[in-house]
């Protein structure tokens, strides 16, 4: 890629080419079917269903007018497969290969719409035909997962047909590396995955810092159960972790990045690696981008399935090909990070936000948000909600919004309980939160955590003593072993949560977990540690009748703890 | 320099320096356990935290680097509180074995537990569970009672670039054994029971073989004799509480033959011997065209090392015995024929600062007598024990002479226990016998000190000889490569396995820090000035051996019982396919 005209060009015949996914009917083609190609749509197979549409396309002659393209995960996991078909924006779900005809020969030949595959929002009587119209999306805004609906990501073209590497080429063209990282500075992000730190003011240090060479590191090791936020873009949209990386090598000096993912995302992992390809071939990746002397490369490095490599010394010491451990910090990465050179690590979820920043400006995106932390957040619903999958909001949109609205609410009219957020590292929100505004602050003071964006929602069948020694379990498996507090402190608890469960509670158990879990927060080596115990302090906080009545009166109120006499 | 407060006190110190040291600057001491000075700073055991002015959770000062303006308090009592749950947690993973184990009263977990006074543990749950591996014959590893502060394994990969220990498994389940948990004597681990040393538990000690020398002491059949290394006599006090650096060779001689050795020898004897053979083998390889540099062999880590890792180098290697098997194989020949007595009937116990000696002795090589020619290797450690166990108070026995023959020795011989001292030996004779003219001053000073690798040039008449010292596997590592990339000029280098030399050995008394090596060191070389002879072809024992014996350096039967071979080794076990 040589200059901004050039880019301009393909964006504009491609962006031609795509302008039926925006509504507009076309004169050549009849439809374009966006299938969602997101993992778990691949598990519900929707594969098949591509292949059966395709060959009911070719069975009635229309296959060169009809596109069928896999793109990212569009969010609603738990009706898949599900597709859009526009030019219309019509949502089905729930498809299976033998539903293709009805979509070809019906929907697409016809006009007629299939009712039979289309959404029901809970309770409602009619269908919502229109992806636009549904609830779930409704109250969304998307700015990290911007194209998930719209591009095949294996389609370089089609990432850049929605402004892809502009802001690339903005960064390196009419901007110095300061005024770079000062735009995002001023953008108020800060990091999606999990501390929530300045992104900007991280970028500032590593600027600042003197080692060379320096490197660009993205984290896509999402680990906390039931999380996926980060698989999703890596998965739809990769040319945009790309992007913000190349844009942030620009900023602070950089010409390698790597992209640390987990073994457990092969899909991400091909995508991501398809993408790398193409964007090298593009002249995007590699020597003198946008013939402005930039060069650089990316490499992928992929994890060996341990939860603490998602924290940022583990990842860098593990991209090392050493045993994923932390570190103490100081130093810190920004000075001393991988290969002990100067790093900027930033996780998945951030580096999607960065191109949109620089294209539209600091001031668009902090007009988003709350006063401290700015953009939205993409969440991954799961447990006892009506719609699980993957969301988008504006920070700032309370939990009643997330879990009713866009979530539609608990099933089989179960009452509300409590909603877990940030994983292992977070803690339980009770009924009577529902109405606090997500951000950092706010959620940290609840004695919870924003994570990496993981968000359970618990109804009244469920156990909280349970739900701690669940997390407290899984701590427990993923402590790398360093520090004491962790490997000893998290067996303890866990040994002592086994204790209630079953009956065999003690009188001063509840004291001790307190003593432990506050003592492991203020000791432990790094975060992992350091927020392990939160799970079991914030569900002592809001339900620590249920720890009671487990120890006192051996009584499971949930009836999920069975004791043994 | 960076101001700071500690403990309300003003504090200025370098930058760069940590929280633990700037407290030791004004003499504030913060209890640790994981840290190791200059081997292990890695802040895991979380024990050294400190409360930091604004800090949000407690700061391990080991590794923390101080800042302008910190306000740091050692010990509030939430900080107390936390400590002192972190060890009751290390300790409820921890058998408390105490009054059975071989670091009973000197195990740092011990005494940390007695500071903090600790009086409960109170949590009752799993503990790890791992078989003992016993299969070296150095060293023992008992994985219960490990703590997991990896000093082991950075004295194993930083000091001695060996990498025999690493951490397997995670979280509760963390183990530090040798990769794929490999029995240790099956991996390159070279014995060298530095790991020991650095131990602060029990975890990993010497096999204890003083049963076996109790036996053969009570055997009447037995003939039991005893050589003592060089730096057996400036450790063995420390063994019964005298300050490190203490000489105490007429003490541990007594104290020997109170035991109920039938002779009292010293290796410092087959040093001069050592010195003989070895320095005419350099002359020989020199005047001959040999394969240069030639490389001491005292050190049995040390060979172990050079057969795993640069077995290409190995015809560098003098051929040389180590002193201790030299001693070994004249003792069931030499000393057998001239006292009468059958060889079989010999036991011969060698009192080494080191662990490698045991296995060292049990290699197949060293039979050369027709027997094994030492029976059985006692750490200094393991001869302070039985010292204990007889009750005997050997600081109070008067002094006594080692036996002759195989007791006389040099100064030079005994300078074999410091780091440069083969070195500094071997020029003291090779001068004199090549130039026929006696050294002015024999103190070759720079071949001394605990620098890890020491490099001189030495005119021996016409011939500058150039030579390198080093200490420490990994510093023989560079020389090692320098010599495979063609840039090694030198014509022989000593090489010591331990940090310091033998007076740092893995079988010396605990603590073995730089401080007290250095102690050590010094007083070593007092021991050498102490002597009437101290050049090893002065000798007049080892004299009358090639006169009655050997006949020459390098003759027949030098090489039959104090010159040996050397075996290629792998990496790795070799699976049974």
């Amino acid at each position: 890629m040589k200059s901004l005209e050039e880019l301009a060009k393909i964006k504009a015949s491609r962006r031609e080419a795509l302008k039926i996914r925006e509504g507009i009917p076309s004169a050549t083609e009849k439809a374009h079917v966006m299938m969602c190609g997101g993992a778990g749509c691949i598990s519900s197979n929707c594969k098949d269903v591509v292949e059966a549409m395709q060959a009911s396309l070719a069975k009635n002659g229309i296959a060169d007018q009809v596109q069928v393209i896999l793109t990212g995960c569009m969010g609603p996991c738990d009706m898949g497969p599900v597709a859009i078909v526009y030019p219309d924006a019509t949502f089905y779900r729930r498809l299976k290969p033998k539903d293709a005809d009805a979509i070809v020969e019906e929907h697409i030949m016809k006009g007629n719409l299939v009712p039979r595959l289309l959404y029901r929002a809970p309770g409602a009587k009619e269908p919502t035909p229109k992806v636009t119209d549904m609830d779930l999306f409704a109250k969304q805004k998307k700015i990290v997962l911007r194209n998930n609906f719209y591009i095949d990501p294996t389609n370089i073209e089609d990432y850049i047909a929605n402004d892809g590497y502009v802001a690339l080429g903005k960064a390196l063209t009419a901007m110095t590396p300061a005024e770079v990282v000062e735009e995002v500075k001023k953008a108020g992000i800060r990091g999606r995955g999990g501390a929530g730190f300045s992104t900007g003011m991280k970028w500032s240090f590593c600027a600042a810092s003197k080692g060379t060479p320096k490197y660009v590191v993205c984290n896509g090791d999402e680990g906390d159960p039931g999380a996926f936020m980060d698989r999703s873009v890596l998965e739809g949209d990769p040319h945009s972790i790309i992007e913000g990386m190349a844009i942030c090598g620009r900023a602070i000096g950089a010409e390698q990045g790597y992209v640390y993912v987990r073994a457990e995302y092969p899909l991400a992992i091909d995508r991501l690696s398809y993408a790398i390809d193409k964007a090298r071939e593009y002249g995007l990746l590699g020597k003198n981008i946008f013939d402005t002397g930039f060069n650089f490369e990316i490499e992928i490095r992929i994890g060996a399935g341990a939860f603490v490599c998602g924290e940022e010394t583990a990842l860098l010491t593990s991209i090392e090909g050493k045993r994923g451990e932390p570190k103490p910090r100081p130093p810190f990465p920004a000075n001393e990070g991988v290969w002990a050179k100067p790093t900027v690590l930033n996780n998945v979820e951030t580096w999607a936000n960065i191109a949109e920043i620089i294209l539209k400006g600091a001031d668009w995106y902090s007009s988003i948000g709350t006063a401290g932390s700015k953009g939205t957040k993409v969440f991954a619903l799961a447990g006892r909600i009506n719609n699980t999958g993957i969301v988008e909001v504006p920070m700032g949109t309370t939990l009643r919004e997330i879990v009713y609205e866009i979530g539609g609410g608990i099933p089989r009219k179960k009452a509300f309980k409590a909603v877990q957020t940030g994983g292992p590292s977070g803690g339980c929100i009770p009924a009577e939160q529902l109405d606090t505004p997500i951000d950092f602050e706010s959620l940290t003071a609840l004695g919870a955590m924003m994570g990496s964006g993981g968000m359970i929602v618990m109804d009244e069948d469920t156990c909280m003593v349970d739900i701690a020694k669940f997390f407290m379990d899984f701590i427990v498996d993923e402590s790398c072993g360093k520090c004491s507090p962790c490997r000893i402190g998290t067996k303890r608890m866990l040994e002592i949560l086994e204790r209630i469960t079953t009956g065999k509670g003690k009188e001063g158990d509840i004291e001790l977990l307190l003593e432990l879990g506050n003592t492991i927060k203020s000791t432990a080596l790094c975060g992992l540690g350091q927020t392990a115990p939160n799970p079991i302090l914030s569900t002592i906080k809001y339900f620590r009748d249920e720890y009671e009545s487990h120890i006192k009166e051996n009584k499971c109120a949930a009836k999920v703890c069975e004791f043994v006499e | 320099m960076i101001n700071l407060t500690i403990d309300n006190r003003k504090v200025a110190v370098e930058e760069g320096s940590t929280i633990l040291e700037a407290a030791k600057s004004v003499g504030i001491n913060i209890p640790t356990l994981c840290y190791l000075k200059d081997i292990n700073v890695i802040g895991a055991c979380r024990i050294c935290l400190v409360d930091v002015k604004g800090a949000r959770t407690f700061i391990p000062s080991c590794v923390a680097p101080v800042s302008e303006g910190m306000v740091v308090n050692t010990h509030t009592p939430n900080l107390i509180k936390a400590r002192k749950l972190v060890l009751e947690l290390i300790l409820s993973d921890h058998p408390m074995e105490c009054l059975t184990c071989k670091r009973n009263g000197n195990c740092e977990l011990q005494k940390l537990a007695e500071e903090f006074g600790l009086s409960e543990i109170r949590f009752e749950g799993a503990k790890t569970e791992y078989p003992i591996d016993d299969s070296s014959p150095a060293l023992i590893r008992d994985p219960r009672k490990c703590i997991l502060c990896r000093r082991c394994i950075s004295v194993c990969t930083n000091i001695q670039s060996v990498q025999a220990l690493t951490v397997e498994n995670r979280g509760f389940n963390s183990l530090v054994a040798p990769a794929f948990n490999e029995k240790l004597a099956n991996m390159e681990c070279v014995q060298c029971g530095q790991c020991s040393l650095v131990c602060p538990t029990g975890a990993i000690v010497e096999q204890d073989d003083t049963d076996k020398v109790w036996a053969a002491l009570a055997d009447p059949k037995k003939h039991v004799v005893v050589q003592t290394a060089p730096a057996t006599r400036v450790q063995i006090g420390e063994t019964i509480g005298a300050e490190p650096g203490t000489i105490a060779t007429g003490q541990m001689v007594a104290g020997l033959r109170s035991l109920g050795f039938d002779k009292v020898f010293d290796t410092d004897f087959s040093a001069d011997l050592t010195i003989l053979e070895e320095g005419n083998e350099l002359l020989q390889r020199v005047t001959t065209g040999g394969v240069l540099p030639m490389i001491t062999s005292c050190s049995p880590g040390w060979i172990k090392f050079i057969e795993h890792f640069y077995p290409d180098l190995l015809p560098h290697l003098s051929t040389c015995k180590s002193p201790q098997q030299m001693f070994g194989a004249l003792a069931k020949t030499y000393y057998a024929q001239k006292e009468g007595i059958d060889p079989k009937d010999i036991y011969s116990v060698s009192i080494m600062p080191c662990t490698a000696k045991k296995y060292e002795c049990q290699r197949p090589e060293m039979f050369s007598s027709g027997y094994q020619d030492v029976d059985v290797v006692l750490t200094t450690r393991e001869l302070g024990r039985m010292f204990k166990q007889s009750g005997m108070s050997m600081t109070n026995l008067p002094e006594e002479e080692y036996d002759a023959p195989l007791g006389i020795s040099t100064g030079a011989g005994e300078l074999f226990g410091a780091s440069g001292g083969v070195m500094e030996a071997a020029l003291r004779t090779v001068y004199e016998v090549v130039t026929g003219k006696e050294l002015e001053d024999i103190n070759f000073t720079a071949c001394r000190g605990i620098t890890g690798v020491k490099e001189a040039t030495v005119n021996v008449g016409d011939l500058p000889v150039s030579v390198a010292i080093t200490n420490g596997l990994g510093n023989a590592r560079k020389v090692l490569d320098k010599i495979r990339a063609g840039e090694a000029g030198y014509h022989f280098i000593e090489v010591m396995c331990c940090p310091g030399g033998c007076i740092g050995g893995g079988g010396s008394p605990i603590p073995t820090n730089l401080d007290v090596r250095l102690k050590r060191i010094d007083a070593v070389y007092t021991e050498d000035e102490r002597m009437v002879l101290r050049k090893s072809h002065q000798n007049p024992a080892v004299q009358d051996l090639y006169a009655e014996f050997l006949e020459k350096p390098l003759g027949h039967k030098s090489h039959e019982l104090l010159h040996t071979h050397y075996t290629e080794r792998d990496h790795y076990p070799k699976e049974e396919c």
